[in-house]
């Protein structure tokens, strides 16, 4: 039997037995779900109903080996759909995978029925239906994997503009606190935007201070170095401030070269050093 | 197309596995004069702004183009360069080679090792360009020419 | 032939950079320079490239040598305006731009240049 022979045959008696297949798939699917509410279900039974008639029109397209016929388009568009919805209200890869791979028993129930007598044909089906769907199944999952790293990624970059707040402390006299730890591309990507506010605000100095930075490595350290260099060139100047002692360490063992740049262990001392460079003072009134 | 990008054609694909990784949309572009600079400028600026680079990205790409361009007039006696667009997969990236048959880089250690003195200047200053790009690899052969492929990839 | 203004205020010249410079202008610009600091005695030169997006090996010397003859000739050169991007790349470049003050515009350029010349 050629698999476009199989085709049509599973084709026809995925519609024929359309309504039979549904109730059982999702009867199996209910009896999985561990959050039972109302609108859950409700949910579940749509999205039952929604792909099982799109895959039966999709098998009749003869096309069962390969999913990225133009065939499957409606259900892999389905699948994406239902795959995202349920990354974004928490569910498990496992879970959206099982959506699919728990369609397999009913089917199969159905082709024992259909190809009754005819053994090779059966397994020949059974192998269709089931390759099948592993494809889908591992496609759910490619789905929800993208939904997933989209999320962080936008979380990643939020997280970014929380982290770099800047105060303006005095005329000329900036402020940046750098809060948690530095990976390389994350401070590559604070720098510049330290850069950038030096120029927005046209400050002379900025203090960056790393109080709230527990570990500084080679590769922080250095880009460190190169914005106060920029800052520079650039025609402002900058201090570090905030350095903890294991920090001093870090950086003394790792053979960074500080000696033209100013460091003090507190903001206070470099906003007085600020103001000192930039022509001011602050008086104690009695 | 000049000559020395024809002549050249035989070892400078073999860089950086250009053919091996997807390349598309070659532009290539003489290397003869001072406008060929600024005109290689606005090319790059062009597919680095295409692909989405950001701004510090962008300026180090075309920085570290106008540098070899520079070189290869300087001293391959003029030459060419190609621009391609790269794809590898996951991510994208421009591509540029610049070739000459000029006298070629008798020390190349020497010339990568070199930095800017103060004011001076001396040197090709390949070792500055090198850290500009994400990929940099030289092929050049003593009397024949030189080929030098850079790629910078979309973070 | 193409040149860049250079305008005169007092006993400063003011250069804006605004176009990508190919090298012959960049060489012409240091040559105007030096000739007008001798011409109008000038005692300061500003040089203004906040619409530089793009400064390279070439353009960092043409400064640094233009800075240098200014002061064998008894000027002040800053230089004003650096985009962040440009800074970045300069330093990864390993360029200096050794004895050239820098300012982050042209207004806080003309203070540094007033205050070194005891105005």
């Amino acid at each position: 039997m050629t698999t476009k022979d199989n085709a049509a045959r599973i084709s026809q008696l995925i519609q024929d037995h359309q309504a039979e297949i549904g109730s059982q798939w999702i009867a199996q699917l209910e009896a999985l779900m561990v959050r039972g509410t109302a609108s859950a279900k409700e949910q579940l039974r749509s999205h039952c109903q929604q792909f099982l008639a799109a895959f039966a029109v999709a098998t009749r397209g003869g096309e069962l080996e390969n999913i990225d016929h133009r065939s499957w388009d409606e259900v892999r568009d389905l699948l994406s759909e239902i795959s995202s919805t349920r990354a974004k209200s928490g569910s498990t890869p496992s879970e959206t995978a099982t959506f699919v791979f728990s369609l397999k028993q009913p089917l199969f129930s159905q082709l024992t029925a259909g190809f009754a007598g005819d053994a090779e044909g059966l397994a020949s089906a059974s192998w269709s239906i089931g390759t099948l769907l592993d494809k889908l199944g591992l496609y759910t999952i490619e789905v929800f994997q993208k939904a997933k790293d989209q999320i962080i990624v936008r979380q990643q970059q939020e997280l970014l503009e929380l982290s770099t707040p800047v105060v303006k402390l005095w005329n000329g006299i900036l402020a940046l606190p750098l809060i948690g730890t530095l990976d390389s591309a994350r401070t590559q990507v604070v720098m510049e935007n330290i850069l950038q506010k030096i120029v927005d605000t046209g400050a002379m100095i900025a203090i960056i201070d790393i109080t709230g930075v527990p570990m500084v490595d080679t590769l922080v350290a250095q880009h460190l170095m190169k914005t106060i260099a920029a800052a520079r060139l650039m025609g402002a100047d900058c201090i570090i401030s905030g350095i903890r002692p294991q920090i001093a360490q870090t950086i003394v063992h790792l053979g960074v070269n500080l000696e033209d740049v100013i460091t003090k262990a507190t903001l206070a001392d470099a906003f007085l050093v600020a103001l000192e460079r930039t022509g001011a003072s602050i008086t104690i009134k009695n | 197309m000049s000559t020395a990008a024809e002549l050249a054609v035989g070892f400078e694909t073999d860089l950086l596995e250009l053919n091996a990784r997807k390349r598309a949309e070659r532009t290539s572009l003489p290397l003869r004069t001072d406008e060929d600079v600024v005109h290689l400028r606005k090319h790059v600026r062009e597919r680095a702004v295409g692909i989405g680079l950001s701004l510090v990205d962008q300026t180090k790409l075309i920085t570290a183009a106008s540098e070899l361009a520079r070189n290869t007039i300087k001293y391959g006696g003029g030459g060419a360069v190609h621009l391609d667009k790269l794809a590898d997969g996951l991510r994208q990236g421009v591509g540029l080679v610049f070739v000459d048959t000029g006298p070629g880089i008798p020390d190349l250690e020497l010339a990568l090792r070199d930095g800017y003195t103060t004011g001076g200047g001396l040197g090709l200053g390949l070792g500055g360009s090198k850290r500009l790009v994400d990929e940099f690899e030289i092929d050049t052969r003593p009397g024949e020419g030189t080929a030098i492929a850079v790629v910078k990839w979309k973070r | 032939m193409e040149r860049i203004p250079i305008l005169r205020m007092g006993d400063l010249l003011l250069v804006t950079i605004q176009v990508d410079m190919h090298d012959r202008l960049a060489m012409t610009l240091q040559d105007d320079l030096t000739e007008r600091i001798v011409r109008d005695n000038a005692k300061g030169v500003l040089i203004d490239i906040s619409a530089l997006d793009l400064v390279d090996s070439f353009i960092g010397r043409m400064i640094s040598n233009t800075a240098a003859m200014a002061r064998v000739l008894d000027a002040q050169t800053v230089v004003v305006g650096m985009q962040p991007a440009v800074a970045i790349t300069l330093v990864e470049l390993g360029l200096t731009l050794h004895g050239v003050k820098t300012a982050l515009n042209v207004e806080k350029g003309m203070t540094l240049l007033g205050k070194n010349l005891n105005r």
